[in-house]
């Protein structure tokens, strides 16, 4: 086996001071929701551990969440893939080709048993024997399967690799079913969204390589700390939907004063993720900041939950469960529901003038 | 005697894409098979949505070339419900396309590419001074000191003694197909770290009008990102100062790293000259300083060229032609009702997976039979190649000013013909002036922008036909981009306000298409023919000229709607 560099050993030779490398630490704590008291052991875990070895596979997807893994701004890509993990094997990126690719893919499943993550990009057609995704002459859910068996834990990727995403929506042609759903003997972390934000990406393989484990997750398998409130909760247009002041069309004088997008079809109210918080390539702006309603692009099934610019009370507006069969999904419902009823909330008391904060919106899932 | 080889996966493109070869007994490629091994289904999901949609459902075709299939959709729609959008829109689609080729076309370079031009190992014999003394020679780039290139290659050494390569595990370093002195080697990779960290600084103008990158977001009818200098929630001074300073650093990058290094890589490789490939190339053009419709006034011309003559440009390419544009399937993995033997213009198309490979995992593809997920489109019964060469190739011949300025620029620094235009090499230069050439219309949009808005011109969108209910019941339209890899194009019917079909070819579709009817190969396979390997078990060779065209196998594997349903509406521009 050949020696074994540490992280803080890795950024020393690299030239990064001591004193940056603290303040990386510092950084990413605050950015993982930890106490100040637990910086010294995010600094002992990076000086002490040797690169982890990933390989990181694609299956049915579009490389949107590669790109936006290249787009990190802390740390930045090069950090990572040099100094932080050692990325094996990756369709991305790697300089091998063909046999010589999957021959350290094996290697690296074999020399790391059980110690390698397996992070996954896009789904697996499980029709007709999987041919709609072919990876060296094999089906894409065998040659999963072979490289799960060994792993440590599993990132599942994007909306692709966590729930289904574009080719699993309906009528699904190829059978294109989620990681969790295939693989069920290992951990796996679902970093949903289309794509997931950079710093969340690197934010969860972080988090793995300073405490040794995943991070604690909701019922969906993601991350708290990134995917723990709704978009709406922090958005910077929260305050025109408690004033009950929309946008009605594009480019009006609403949207030019920038006001909430609710009626556009926003699906902030029922989307759980960090886009209106950490925002997007170095907190320039987020889809809701820039005029765009939210296409709830982290949520299960949202594809099949459109149209996008139709406004949530849509999917069931009296209060009833009436239409939940139609969403399929009672929670969800359950939440437009009361954001329907939230937002007229919000204009009634416009309307008589009354400057008081509405009551919280809807249930959480 | 005669051998195969296998190249799967094939690393550092977007998507899934096999190559077998044949080789004679001097190790040459005597005939290549290019086969899509991926297909998800997307036209079939996007039937019966609302058109309004589509852009979204498409532009998950593709992250890497992110707004491409998303621009196609909004003007494919546009086209069919007659929405003209505002100047506004225009411009900032146009400044969007531009940061995306501008993008794309520099990671593709370092990220995608350069591995099979530099030696990453061989750089650690560098003489750091030597690299100093070569960067400064080609570029004035600040980073280029002793001390810079003394450190990068300390660091370098480190990482491979820790044993860990990581993504350059196994790689074919020290193979005689790497040409270049361990200096530039070094060189190269200081700019690969470079570009990396560099590259997420471009996109930020998505992020700006769109919200965020990948995906950013596009609206049918204009642009969803209002301009209102009076207001910190709209584009207003301090988002254009942000694009301004965005746009100079980006064609800084371009014109002291990109560019020299192009020069200066291509200068060790002008001898290998493979790969050039079928000759005919199409470019649908874009960029338009009017509308769509109107492409006499596009920056990068539409046309064709045939069999490598730059002295005739044929400017009559028409995607709603019927009689132009049609895709056969006589070697994909699909069934055509009425006859697989036939060509379909792609408002008539259809397609139906029809699996008659290897069930997996098998060793070798019948590629006597069907071998890919990718169709095989013609232009008028050509097979043509698509991407940077095609628009540089049609715009040179077009004697654009500004191109034919850059092309000539960089053949006289290669002290090479323009015949060495039609090579692998070729190709990757002309991504090169193309990248350049493209970073300058960010500039142009930014200043038309900022000009109409100093004219109290703030319009983004057009919302005359927002209302379905004012849509006509039965059309059709047609989109298209001119997309970092080639000529893109979409072609929509909606019925009773509900997308009825969606065809889309791509151009991974055109470049990576198996062979059709005739046993006529596409633009891949016809490149690697005659290429000469130094050793098969290290396809180098294989991977230059297959990434020269800069592979999107998820845009390239795609399929249509099973029905095909007569027109009311065809629009002949």
């Amino acid at each position: 086996m050949k020696k074994e560099a540490s992280f803080a050993e890795i950024l020393e030779a690299r030239g990064v001071e001591r004193r940056e490398f603290l303040k990386f630490c510092s950084l990413m704590s605050v950015y993982l929701g930890l106490s100040p008291m637990l910086v010294p052991k995010v600094v002992h875990a990076m000086e002490s551990k040797p690169r982890i070895p990933v390989i990181w596979l694609h299956g049915l997807e579009c490389t949107c969440c590669s790109e936006s893994f290249i787009r990190s701004s802390h740390p930045i890509v090069a950090d990572i893939v040099l100094n932080m993990i050692s990325l094996d094997y990756d369709d991305t990126l790697s300089a091998a080709a063909g046999h010589q690719l999957e021959a350290v893919r094996k290697q690296i499943m074999q020399d790391y048993k059980g110690k390698y993550i397996l992070a996954v990009e896009g789904n697996v057609p499980t029709k007709d024997n999987g041919v709609y995704c072919m990876v060296g002459g094999d089906s894409f859910e065998n040659v999963l399967k072979e490289t799960a068996k060994d792993a440590l834990a599993i990132i599942s990727w994007g909306s692709c690799a966590s729930f289904g995403c574009v080719q699993n929506a309906k009528p699904n042609p190829t059978g294109a079913t989620p990681i969790h759903k295939i693989i069920k003997d290992k951990p796996i972390v679902n970093v949903p969204g289309c794509p997931p934000i950079a710093e969340v990406m690197t934010g969860v393989i972080t988090h793995l390589l300073t405490f040794g484990k995943l991070p604690e997750l909701d019922r969906l398998g993601r991350p708290k700390a990134f995917y723990g409130t709704r978009i709406h909760d922090k958005c910077e247009r929260r305050s025109y939907f408690d004033a009950g002041m929309f946008v009605e069309t594009f480019d009006d004088d609403g949207a030019r004063q920038g006001w909430c997008l609710y009626k556009m079809g926003c699906k902030g109210p029922t989307t759980y993720n960090s886009c209106s918080s950490i925002k997007w390539n170095e907190g320039i702006s987020f889809p809701i900041g820039s005029g765009h309603p939210c296409i709830g692009c982290s949520e299960p099934n949202f594809w099949d939950n459109g149209p996008f610019y139709s406004r949530l009370a849509n999917i069931g507006f009296t209060g009833s469960d009436s239409n939940a069969d139609k969403i399929g999904q009672i929670a969800v419902g359950a939440a437009a529901v009361s954001m329907a009823a939230h937002a007229i909330g919000s204009a009634v008391k416009k309307s008589r003038e009354n400057k008081s904060t509405p009551a919280p919106a809807g249930k959480e899932e | 005697m005669a051998r195969r080889i296998v190249v799967d996966p094939i690393p550092r493109i977007e998507g899934h894409l096999r190559i077998e070869a044949k080789l004679n007994d001097q190790n040459v490629i005597s005939d290549a098979y290019s086969s899509g091994t991926m297909w998800r289904g997307l036209e079939i999901i996007l039937k019966g949505r609302d058109p309004r949609d589509a852009w979204a459902f498409t532009q998950r075709i593709c992250g890497v070339c992110t707004t491409v299939h998303a621009l196609a959709s909004v003007r494919c729609v546009e086209d069919a419900l007659g929405i003209p959008v505002p100047e506004n829109a225009r411009i900032i689609r146009n400044l969007m396309n531009a940061t995306q080729q501008t993008q794309d076309h520099l990671v593709h370079f370092y990220h995608l590419h350069a591995l099979d031009w530099v030696d990453v190992v061989s750089a650690l014999s560098a003489d750091p001074n030597e690299a100093s003394r070569i960067a400064q020679s080609i570029s004035p780039w600040p980073k280029s000191s002793p001390g810079y290139f003394k450190e990068l290659k300390g660091r370098l050494q480190k990482f491979v003694e820790s044993g860990q390569l990581g993504i350059f595990s196994n790689g074919y370093w020290g193979h005689s197909g790497y040409l270049l002195p361990p200096e530039v080697n070094l060189i190269a990779v200081a700019h690969y770290l470079e570009a990396l960290e560099f590259q997420k600084e471009i996109v930020k103008i998505h992020t700006v009008f769109g919200g965020k990158n990948p995906h950013p977001n596009y609206v049918v009818g204009g642009m969803a990102s209002a301009i209102n200098p009076e207001s910190d929630r709209a584009i207003n001074i301090e988002k254009l100062n942000l694009i301004k300073d965005i746009i100079d650093q980006t064609n800084t990058f371009i014109d002291q790293v990109y560019i020299p290094d192009l020069i200066a890589i291509a200068g060790y490789y002008k001898g290998w000259l493979h790969g050039g490939g079928l000759g005919n190339y199409l470019s649908y053009g874009d960029f338009p300083e009017t509308n769509v419709n109107d492409p006499a006034s596009f920056l990068w011309p539409r046309g064709a060229i045939l069999n490598k003559d730059l002295s005739t440009v044929y400017d009559d390419v028409n995607p709603r032609d019927p009689n132009q544009i049609k895709e056969e399937i006589a070697h994909s993995w699909y069934t055509y009702e009425g006859g697989d033997d036939k060509a379909l213009h792609p408002w008539e198309g259809q397609t139906t997976p029809k699996y008659t490979g290897p069930q997996p995992p098998f060793e070798n593809l019948d590629t006597d039979k069907q071998y890919s997920w990718l169709k095989t489109p013609r232009w008028k019964d050509n097979p043509m190649e698509v991407g940077p060469l095609a628009r540089v190739l049609v715009a040179y011949a077009k004697g654009v000013p500004e191109i034919k300025g850059l092309v000539d620029y960089v053949l006289g620094h290669l002290n090479a013909p323009a015949a060495a235009l039609f090579s692998t090499l070729g190709r990757t230069a002309a991504r090169g002036v193309e990248c350049k050439q493209t970073a300058g219309f960010m500039r142009h949009y930014y200043d038309q922008l900022v000009a109409n808005i100093k004219a109290g011109k703030y319009d983004t969108f057009n919302a005359d036909m927002w209302n379905p209910d004012r849509w006509p019941n039965d059309v059709k339209g047609f989109g298209f981009t001119e997309a970092p890899r080639g000529a893109l194009g979409h072609w929509i019917h909606i019925k009773n306000k509900k997308i009825e079909d969606y065809q889309i070819v791509v151009p991974s579709t055109w470049n990576a298409s198996p062979r059709d009817g005739q046993g006529r190969s596409g633009a891949y396979e016809s490149a690697l023919k005659g290429t000469p390997m130094v050793n098969p078990e290290q396809p180098l060779e294989v991977l230059r000229t297959v990434h020269s065209f800069d592979p999107c196998l998820a845009c390239a594997s795609h399929i249509t709607d099973m029905n095909g349903d007569e027109i009311t509406t065809v629009k002949i521009v």
